[in-house]
């Protein structure tokens, strides 16, 4: 009786070998430790990195700990921060702006551990200290300058189509607004945008004063793709941004329809952290200098009077007249696609009216020229290409192509439309926690489980000695479990989500007094020790499955609708529910087996004082 | 160790009328200071910004005071936190600053007063956000009390359900009360506290529920009350040694979890110490006096009978 087939103790053999092996990586201390990642698209982070940085090391004579390669780059430790700061140093010199040397932290735990993905619990910002923004983008911003680009497309679009009209204007509840004086001009186009613009609805409208007009609107979809499209170039304007910082492991998602998460752990300076985030870059359009001689004496170190010399994306310098033709403001759009003449890859430009007018008067002038588009970020100047000028282009349209593949398509428009963000940004929430208050939290929050847990199960022990020993090695497996758990799904651990361990664990230990006292109660009826464990479990499983699924409910809820911390506590709390069931019933009953169920002649269990009413009149109700 | 030594069922539902009055007047009470005086809602729901600054020695609130008037940031609040040198700064939201401008100013006003003054924490909460989450917070504790009404009427029946809401509703409502009459800080942990009390005393109904149904069965001859008195008098010593190894995982949370678990425990605390009783004391006489009867419950485990009957001595 009360035996245990072999596969169950396989099973909790293996769950409890697992829970250890992923929970071991929590108890190697952090060391101080470097990471390299590349700081845009088109980097490569591979074994030649790994190299250049252990040459670099050791070039330095800095002893490490090991450096390793992994798809967000090279991990390097030390022994201690001084080194660490010194290694930065060599690294920053030695590797240049293409890549991010950030300070971090990592755990000094054994390489095979980290190979199979068993890494410490991921702490939250509120155990690490760091900084949290949400980040609200503005929405009728985003509309308003698309408004803006199609009041310079359907301009021309009517020039083109030779349609007379009388004005031309932003319409106040978004869309445009055109004039006409009359009725057949109006339908002609009418027609027109139908027919060029498929984003747009028309309908003609007829205000006071006969005056005929006729507004587009965009069409719901097309303003989602808009809308959606702002949120996402702001994310990648904010994630070039923060490889600024140097931060290790920075999360920018997008949360909702219209925000965005940043989420920088380890960063203390949070006024530079905003002033980074919040800052705009500029996009500058200048001539070439393309005097005979000049560039020649400016890369022998004499940059002639009035040029700068820049390097290009592809390292080459190109020598740059100082005056501005054009600022990234008037420019409206940058888009990658293909050439329509011969299909190679190409970025199509999309001019504002007066940056359409300056655009023509410039080609126009300089044909044959090249000409420079200059990134100007945090007073740092880069060329990102130097197209040359092959014709007058008039309209505000211009594409640039030749010689690129896809990606660089795609990386020059992304960096094109990164001089300006897609709608302006406003910071809805802010959390900020310094790094003593973070560990002051983690003491705090492993006090609270650890003396929590030690009362719990001295006082469970007293009062079921055996049993209760039993039921303690069970909730040590259900703490095992949950903190295995918890590291493998990387999920950020949040002080409301360690007092949800010390909560889980003061919960869980429901599912064992319930099963103790259904086996008192047995025993007290007179039932043989071996039917009192046989029934105590089975009936406190239906009651133990019922109370944790209402729990539960109440923890899926909260992770819905929560937010932040409260989130971390939701999460913990759910997990913490199903590894109580599992070792509550099934690692307890699997000890009691061991213990109990090989003895035929079970005389008594020792699981405290059974009490029985001495006169048989006041059997409890019995019947 | 055997703390609990009834000799026969206790008549708790002789008294049933007693406990749910003065259940309904705690409840009334609550609800009373929670209408009057209002729950003192943390910067999570209300919105505004709250600075915590520590100082190489105890905080000299004049000073801070002086440096912080200067900045005319309306109406807010300086008080020590956790210990005598760190003090809490409370500013509310104003329209056309941002919090960025905002806590930078205070810090610097505070530097020049004082150079040992270094930030701790910064939280901003803007008005949007603080209105979403404190509609989300209603809805979330709308869902689960949604979601344990279905699961109970389907698990067990319609009137334990009702009941077992009614009493646990009635715990959330009186926790939010003592937040209410001590203007004690409600933020978003305490929320989480609220529905994981929530959950957690809806576990005793069930157990008590489950006890009731399974007397049904058994007790064959008994009257309701009888069937009722003796579940809660079987399952009291279960119940009251599970809420004290809860509650000795939340004092040790009051005890070493600092200022900010400390809501948070001490709103699990009332709900333990509540919970026990309403979940006991007032869902119990609700479904008796809904009316459950034997067949509400026993009919549907028809087809199991046989098994059932096996069991019985």
């Amino acid at each position: 009786m009360n035996r245990y087939p072999v596969w169950k103790y396989v099973v909790i053999g293996l769950a409890i070998a697992i829970g250890l092996v992923y929970t071991l990586p929590n108890f190697f201390p952090e060391v101080p430790a470097v990471q390299v990642s590349s700081s845009k698209a088109g980097v490569r982070l591979d074994s030649a990195l790994l190299e250049t940085v252990e040459s670099t090391l050791k070039g330095a004579s800095l002893p490490y700990r090991g450096a390793s390669l992994d798809p967000t780059g090279v991990k390097v430790r030390f022994d201690d921060p001084d080194t660490q700061l010194k290694a930065k140093d060599a690294l920053v010199a030695k590797l240049g702006p293409n890549y991010i040397v950030a300070l971090n932290l990592l755990s000094a735990s054994p390489q095979w551990l980290a190979s199979i993905g068993a890494l410490p619990m991921f702490l939250g910002l509120d155990l690490r200290g760091g900084v949290h923004f949400l980040l609200q983008v503005d929405m009728k911003a985003a509309l308003e300058k698309a408004g803006d680009r199609y009041v310079t497309d359907l301009r021309s679009l009517m020039r083109n189509e030779k349609i007379q009209y009388t004005g031309i204007a932003r319409d106040p509840n978004g869309g445009v607004s055109l004039r006409f004086r009359d009725e057949a001009e109006r339908n002609k186009a009418l027609l027109a945008v139908d027919k060029n613009y498929p984003d747009l609805v028309s309908r003609p409208q007829d205000a006071s004063g006969g005056e005929l007009r006729l507004v587009a609107t965009l069409k719901p979809e097309a303003q989602k793709k808009i809308q959606d499209g702002a949120v996402q170039q702001n994310i990648q304007i904010l994630r070039n941004r923060v490889n600024e910082l140097g931060v290790a492991e920075p999360i920018i998602q997008q949360q909702g329809s219209d925000r965005v998460v940043v989420q920088l752990p380890g960063v203390q300076d949070t006024a530079r952290a905003k002033d980074i985030l919040g800052r705009t870059a500029t996009l500058e359009v200048r001539m070439v200098n393309e005097e005979p001689g000049a560039f020649e004496q400016a890369t022998a170190g004499q940059v002639p009077f009035g040029s700068d010399l820049f390097t290009e994306r592809n390292g080459q310098p190109v020598l740059v007249k100082r005056q501005v033709v054009l600022t990234g403001d008037r420019i409206n759009d940058a888009q990658s696609g293909f050439d329509s003449r011969n299909n190679e890859p190409a970025v199509h430009v999309n001019l504002d009216g007066t940056g359409a007018r300056i655009f023509k008067e410039l080609t126009r002038e300089n044909v044959g020229k090249r000409m420079a588009i200059v990134l100007v970020e945090k007073g740092r100047s880069e060329v990102i290409t130097a197209p040359v000028i092959r014709e007058e282009i008039g309209g505000g349209r211009v594409q640039i192509s030749g010689r690129m593949s896809t990606r660089e398509a795609n990386d020059i428009a992304l960096l094109m439309r990164a001089g300006a963000l897609a709608a302006p940004m406003e910071i809805v929430e802010e959390r900020t926690v310094g790094p003593s208050l973070g560990k002051e939290n983690i003491e705090k929050g492993f006090h609270s489980v650890m003396w929590g847990f030690v009362v719990l199960a001295a006082f469970i022990c007293a009062y079921y000695l055996l049993m209760g020993v039993i039921s303690t090695i069970a909730l040590s497996v259900n703490l095992l479990l949950l903190v295995s758990i918890l590291s493998m799904l990387q999920a950020a651990l949040t002080l409301p989500g360690m007092a949800a361990i010390a909560l889980t664990l003061g919960m869980a230990i429901d599912a064992n007094v319930l099963i103790n006292e259904r086996i008192r109660e047995e025993l007290r009826w007179g039932a043989t020790p071996h039917a009192a464990i046989q029934a105590g479990y089975e009936r406190a499983w239906g009651t133990i499955l019922d109370s944790n699924i209402t729990t539960l409910i109440a923890g899926v809820a909260l992770f819905l609708f929560g937010s932040g911390p409260v989130r971390g506590f939701a999460v913990v709390h759910c997990i913490g529910i199903l590894t109580s069931m599992f070792s509550a019933v099934f690692v307890s009953r699997g000890i009691v087996a061991i213990l109990y169920g090989g003895r035929k002649k079970l005389e008594r269990i020792s699981i405290g004082q059974i009490w029985r009413p001495s006169s048989s009149t006041a059997t409890p109700a019995k019947v | 160790m055997e703390f609990f030594r009834f000799r026969r069922d206790i008549p708790f539902m002789r008294h049933a009328l007693v406990f749910n009055v003065i259940s309904l007047i705690t409840f009334l009470l609550a609800v009373f200071f929670l209408a009057t005086r209002g729950l003192n809602f943390g910067v999570d729901f209300r919105g505004g910004t709250v600075i915590e600054v520590h100082y190489e020695h105890a905080v000299d609130f004049g000073r801070v005071r002086g440096a912080v008037d200067k900045l005319e940031v309306g109406e807010y609040s300086a008080q020590s936190f956790g210990s005598a040198n760190t003090a809490l700064i409370r500013l509310p939201l104003k329209p056309g600053v941002s919090s960025a401008q905002l806590s930078e100013r205070v810090m610097t006003a505070l530097k020049a007063e004082d150079p040992t003054a270094t930030q701790v924490r910064v939280e901003f909460v803007g008005p949007q956000v603080g209105k979403e989450l404190y509609e989300n917070g209603a809805l979330a504790l709308l869902l689960v009390a949604i979601g344990i009404v279905a699961y109970l009427a389907l698990r067990f029946e319609w009137r334990f359900a009702l009941a077992a809401i009614i009493a646990n509703l009635h715990d959330v409502i009186i926790i939010m009360g003592f937040f209410a009459f001590f203007q004690w800080e409600f933020s978003l942990p305490v929320l989480a506290a609220l529905l994981a009390v929530l959950g957690y005393s809806v576990n005793e109904s069930v157990v008590i529920a489950d006890r009731i149904r399974e007397n049904f069965r058994k007790m064959r001859k008994a009257t309701v009350t009888h069937v009722i008195d003796n579940a809660i008098t079987s399952t009291i010593s279960r119940t009251i040694i599970t809420h004290g190894c809860t509650q000795i995982m939340v004092t040790s949370m009051l005890i070493f979890g600092g200022e900010t678990l400390h809501y948070f425990a001490l709103a699990l605390t009332i709900g333990i110490l509540f919970g026990i009783y309403s979940s006991v004391l007032v869902m119990a006489p609700l479904v008796m006096w809904m009316g459950v009867s034997r067949e509400d419950l026993v009919k549907p485990e028809r087809r199991t009978g046989a098994e059932g009957d096996k069991i019985l001595p």
